[in-house]
């Protein structure tokens, strides 16, 4: 029998990225809900963890996170569903939290069930096919269709999975979901299709939802909130006792990481949220209205993220205190640039100052351009094909800052401080190389499920 | 004419990545009368925030307002991707600080 409505938990709004806090999590487990569901990626994170199949999330952090929501969904015998698992979503990552989950439930003892997991990376053969077939597939955010030139230039790829395999794994009898990456709003919007409610509900509940207490006031991350999705609306609620659902950020949190705060793109369809209407339900909740979920017209499009590597990376940190040496800082990092490229010349390097106390935050969109700092930090970024010149390449461009030629210094000893008289190894650097969409005939034709009874 | 400083009158500035590709900036006000009055004064427009962060307007990809959270937003496309060797800020998330100063004309 169709239930009037379906409640759903958010604990993270990326799991394991920082621990769930556990105060507001029980609260909310206490009022039982009927599904409890989280994202565990992002891209914000940058390229490197997907292009070097790596977590960024600490692992007693993503096992902590998922103890916790597996412990309440199985004494309450509800379903849980995790997308994006481990950062990335990536294959490897699944099979990571997998086996979290296989040791959990040995840990607790939890009786039998069912866990489906799902892959959601795909490989570049794959999409090579689709290319040679005469399919597009389309750059986003003003990026040129995709080459097999960047396409070669990626080393990982995955593909942002909609509601699809969440409903298909409901379906199969999962317990437990644990996904690839995936579109953070799917997994909620799923739990909502899946037990018979309207789609402009279930997919702005997943909007609202994915971020969890960033959609409450005050300001308070990694608290828990719970969605109800009616026929008719949803509701959203804070479970920290501090915290409420207010119109303001309710609304405020539509347009939160996106550029439009009116329109969310989904494998499927768009969510129109021109026309919502916002209420304060109760002290801590907000209920909307006036949503519409648009289904795509033709092939389903789906959400590509590729990362590949561009070379082994070195860093070096110099300080400098002196008032004329740092008035004249462009021309001291002209000579220390100039010895780089005279010992490197015609070979693949790239080299950048962050100079920290003038524009290292924001380098060119820096408005201000006067240095009113008494002393700067300079990090030197050194990135070549292979380790050793990287380090060299670091390594000159930081020593030669304080061997640079300006003619009245008076601190003729050397003109920088050096916190280590070397340079530090830091994570390989990888670009972003493909944000792009590819039309498929069947949403699930990516995906590969995996059953298991633990 | 009198002016006042946008951080006088909004409660959240901000930025933030918008994917990969674009950083986005959210103005967040707590009442309507101050949201309509910087709408109003013309203080931040695409033009504004183009010249105050040094970039041509073909590089705000969006501008604007909305009503439900009195909030105005635009966002600014990234020269690189987030996270490309030399990228200072991989989350996009502390470029607002500019607009904290901007001059808003205050009756």
């Amino acid at each position: 029998m169709k239930k009037d409505q379906v409640r759903i938990l958010c604990p993270n709004g990326h799991m394991g990225f920082a621990p769930t806090k556990e105060e507001s999590f029980w609260i909310g487990a206490d009022t039982k809900p009927d599904y409890y569901c989280c994202d565990s990626g992002s891209d914000d994170i940058g390229p490197n963890p997907l292009g070097s199949d790596t977590s960024v999330s600490p692992y007693e952090w993503q096992k902590h996170d998922l103890e916790l929501m597996l412990l309440a969904a199985r004494k309450q015998g509800v379903p849980m569903l995790i997308g994006s698992s481990g950062d990335t979503g990536t294959n490897s990552r699944v099979d990571l939290y997998v086996q979290i989950i296989r040791d959990l439930a040995k840990k607790h003892r939890l009786l039998p069930f069912k866990l489906v997991s799902f892959y959601s990376e795909v490989e570049k053969s794959y999409l090579k096919r689709k290319m040679e077939n005469g399919d597009t597939v389309d750059g986003l955010e003003d990026r040129s269709d995709l080459t097999m030139e960047e396409l070669e230039k990626t080393d990982r790829i995955v593909a942002l999975a909609g509601v699809h395999p969440f409903i298909r794994a409901l379906e199969m009898g999962a317990d437990v979901v644990i996904g690839g990456r995936s579109s953070d709003a799917a997994i909620f919007a799923a739990a909502a299709l899946f037990e018979g409610f309207p789609e402009n509900h279930a997919y702005y509940a997943g909007k609202v939802l994915e971020c969890a207490s960033f959609c409450a006031e005050p300001y308070m991350a990694k608290e828990t909130v719970i969605g109800t999705v009616t026929s008719e609306d949803v509701k959203v609620t804070a479970m920290h006792p501090e915290q409420r659902c207010t119109i303001a950020s309710v609304a405020g949190h539509a347009m939160y990481e996106r550029s439009n705060a009116f329109f969310e793109y989904f494998a499927g369809g768009t969510l129109d949220m021109t026309r919502c209407r916002y209420e304060q339900f109760d002290e801590r909740t907000t209920r909307v209205t006036g949503q519409i979920f648009i289904p795509t017209k033709g092939k389903i499009k789906v959400k590509l993220e590729g990362s590949g590597k561009i070379g082994e990376r070195f860093i070096g940190i110099v300080g400098i205190r002196d008032p004329y040496t740092i008035q004249n800082i462009d021309k001291v990092i002209d000579w220390a640039r100039s010895q780089v490229e005279e010992r490197f010349k015609g070979q693949i390097y790239q080299l950048f100052y962050h100079i920290y106390g003038k524009n290292g935050v924001m380098g060119a969109l820096e408005p201000i351009k006067e240095i009113k700092s008494h002393e700067l930090c300079i990090v030197t970024e050194g990135i070549a094909p292979t380790k050793d010149v990287a380090e060299e390449v670091a390594l000159i461009g930081s020593r030669q800052i304080f061997y640079a030629r300006l003619p009245e210094v008076k601190g003729t000893a050397g003109t920088a401080a050096f916190l280590v008289d070397s340079v530090l190894p830091a994570p390989p650097a990888y670009m972003w190389t493909m944000n792009h969409v590819m039309p498929v005939n069947d949403p699930l034709e990516f995906i590969r499920f995996n059953e298991f009874t633990i | 004419m009198k002016t006042r400083k946008l951080v006088e009158l909004a409660k959240t500035i901000r930025s933030k990545n918008a994917g990969t590709d674009r950083i986005t900036f959210d103005i967040i006000f707590n009442e309507k009368e101050n949201y309509e009055l910087v709408k109003k004064s013309q203080a931040l427009t695409l033009e504004t925030v183009a010249k105050l962060f040094g970039v041509p307007e073909s590089r705000i990809s969006d501008f604007l307002e909305f009503d439900p959270a009195y909030a105005i937003k635009f966002t600014i496309k990234r020269e690189q991707p987030s996270g490309s060797p030399g990228d200072p800020d991989i989350f996009g998330c502390q470029q607002y600080p500019p607009l904290l100063d901007l001059e808003v004309p205050v009756p």
